[in-house]
């Protein structure tokens, strides 16, 4: 497994600029204890990873249920990589690092 | 065998509602359709026919009996769909913008999903409420939730949500239909027949001397008295349809009506009056004995009265068939211009026994005749099993004695609409 790369290098797919954004979206069903764990547990990838480079957007499906569809939601949560491409979708409450890692493909698959 | 009846308590059951179908057959041998607000299972092969069978459920649903549907597909896609049912008349697309119809296409890409510890399947049960909810569905077609076993990876947790989705269908008081694939040895590849309890219908697709039927079977039904027998099925021009064959009850009323044979001395023969009405004449003889010639009498005399024919020629196209009469003075030509008399011509091996079978009580349906013609009954041995053109043909044998001679010649007149 290669180590995960630094923001400032921004390896992925040869996309412009020194500094990456990362787009993130993350579907939860209500604010369980599952949820909660799964937000806290991204937004710590995010800050260690990418600081400042990135966007993260929680959305409560019961709030908001259309979006379950159009977003090709099943699981509860599901974070969706929109950017960069290729999209990506990481289900659970994100609490193994190296698999939410390889869904960011900030490492490549084992 | 007697069976004990509790008195004054039977009266006060409350039966099993239940949600019909529209599907020709099929509500006659579920004893009115599936089991309304509760999930239905529906197994077989690739290509047998599911997908069909749970979109002609909507689709009545939607048109027939005021219930709009939900379809949830895991495999196709809303437009392939369209297209795929647009030859049966189904306007999908139309019946979405009526709001009538919901589809959903659940996209599952194994490669794209990352599994990173505990998660359910609430999005896919917030996306289906929603998708309920948005048009007031009663009914749901999940087609085929099995797909999800490929993309997901967890399958303790796919196993335990699924379970919790048919209860979660059930509370919400929706009839539901889901697809399975068939598996080796079990009814499904997940085994979904464990968690779906109420009702188990199975399709089956095969191909015997190169002939294809296909048949359908319900294999549990709690609740409710069903038909346990195979039943033919098939999927034509006009969607699909159960023949009820062996089902059919032996109640049809008796005319004492006699009319004429079409020749003069046979009905003196017959009491001076002719055959009764309703009834089924078998007429038997070698080659050459002048079979097809007494039905064209028949014919011609019901035709002269007014009365509708249908004649179905296995062996001779319906010209060579009206040339050949002509030459012992029979026209038939004219009652085919003047709409009284139709042909329907098909090669036995055409299709298998069933399938003629349906072509017939179709026929029969649209064209309300009150005489019909089979010539001759025996090339549909060639296509099936004996015992299979018995059944199917049960009045025939009945009136015939039992197997006297070779079926060859089957008149019958007024089918009961319903019957057969």
């Amino acid at each position: 497994m290669e180590p995960s790369n630094t923001p400032e290098t921004g390896r992925n797919d040869g996309a412009p600029g020194p500094r990456h954004a990362y787009v993130l979206r993350l579907f939860v069903a209500g604010m369980t204890a599952r949820s909660t764990r799964a937000v806290a547990n991204i937004l710590a990838i995010c800050e260690e990873h990418f600081a400042g480079a990135y966007e993260l957007e929680v959305v409560n499906l019961y709030e908001r249920p259309s979006l379950a569809a159009g977003e090709q939601i099943i699981a509860a949560p599901t974070c969706v990589k929109a950017f960069p491409l290729p999209q990506r979708r990481i289900i659970g409450d994100m609490s193994n690092t190296g698999r939410v890692l390889e869904g960011l493909d900030l490492v490549t698959h084992a | 065998m007697a069976i004990a009846e509790t008195p004054g308590h039977h009266s006060r059951i409350v039966q099993l509602s239940k949600s019909p179908t529209g599907i020709d057959g099929f509500d006659q041998v579920a004893g009115g359709g599936l089991p309304a607000g509760r999930p239905t299972l529906v197994c077989g092969g690739a290509g047998c026919g599911k997908t069909l069978f749970a979109i002609s459920f909507l689709v009545h649903g939607a048109t027939r009996f005021d219930e709009p549907g939900v379809f949830m597909s895991f495999d196709e896609s809303g437009d392939e769909l369209a297209q795929n049912v647009a030859s049966l008349g189904f306007d999908l697309p139309g019946l979405v913008e009526k709001k009538k119809l919901v589809l959903d296409h659940v996209k599952i890409e194994r490669r794209e999903i990352e599994e990173t510890g505990d998660y359910d399947l609430e999005g896919l049960f917030v996306r289906l409420g929603y998708a309920i909810d948005s048009i007031g569905a009663r009914r749901v077609v999940l087609d085929t939730i099995e797909s999800l076993f490929a993309g997901l990876a967890n399958q303790s947790i796919l196993r335990a949500e699924l379970r919790r989705l048919f209860r979660w269908l059930k509370d919400r008081g929706v009839t539901a239909m889901i697809t399975g694939e068939r598996g080796e040895g079990t009814l499904t590849r997940q085994g979904l027949e464990e968690y779906v309890s109420d009702a188990v219908i199975v399709l089956d697709h095969r191909v015997t001397e190169q002939i294809s039927t296909r048949r359908l079977r319900i294999v549990k039904y709690r609740g409710s008295a069903h038909g346990t027998n195979e039943y033919p099925f098939l999927i034509d021009e006009d969607g699909l349809s159960v023949l009820p064959v062996t089902s059919i009850g032996l109640t049809h009323d008796a005319s004492s009506e006699r009319i004429s044979t079409g020749v003069a001395r046979l009905d003196m023969m017959l009491g001076g009056r002719g055959y009764f009405r309703g009834s089924t004449i078998l007429v038997s003889g070698t080659a050459g004995a002048g079979k097809s010639s007494l039905a064209a009498h028949f014919l011609d005399a019901a035709c002269r009265r007014g009365e509708r024919c249908l004649a179905f020629v296995f062996e001779e196209s319906p010209q060579q068939v009206v040339r050949n009469m002509r030459s012992i003075g029979i026209d038939l030509q004219r009652w085919v211009e003047r709409g009284l008399l139709e042909f329907h011509a098909a090669r036995p091996s055409l299709h298998g026994l069933e399938m003629h079978l349906s072509r017939m009580h179709r026929a029969i349906d649209r064209f309300q005749p009150s005489v019909v013609v089979l010539d001759p009954v025996s090339s549909l041995l060639r296509v099936a099993q004996q015992t299979d053109v018995q059944a199917t043909l049960t009045p025939a044998s009945r009136t015939a004695g039992p197997s006297t001679s070779r079926p060859t010649w089957r008149s019958r007149r007024s089918w009961t609409p319903g019957s057969c």
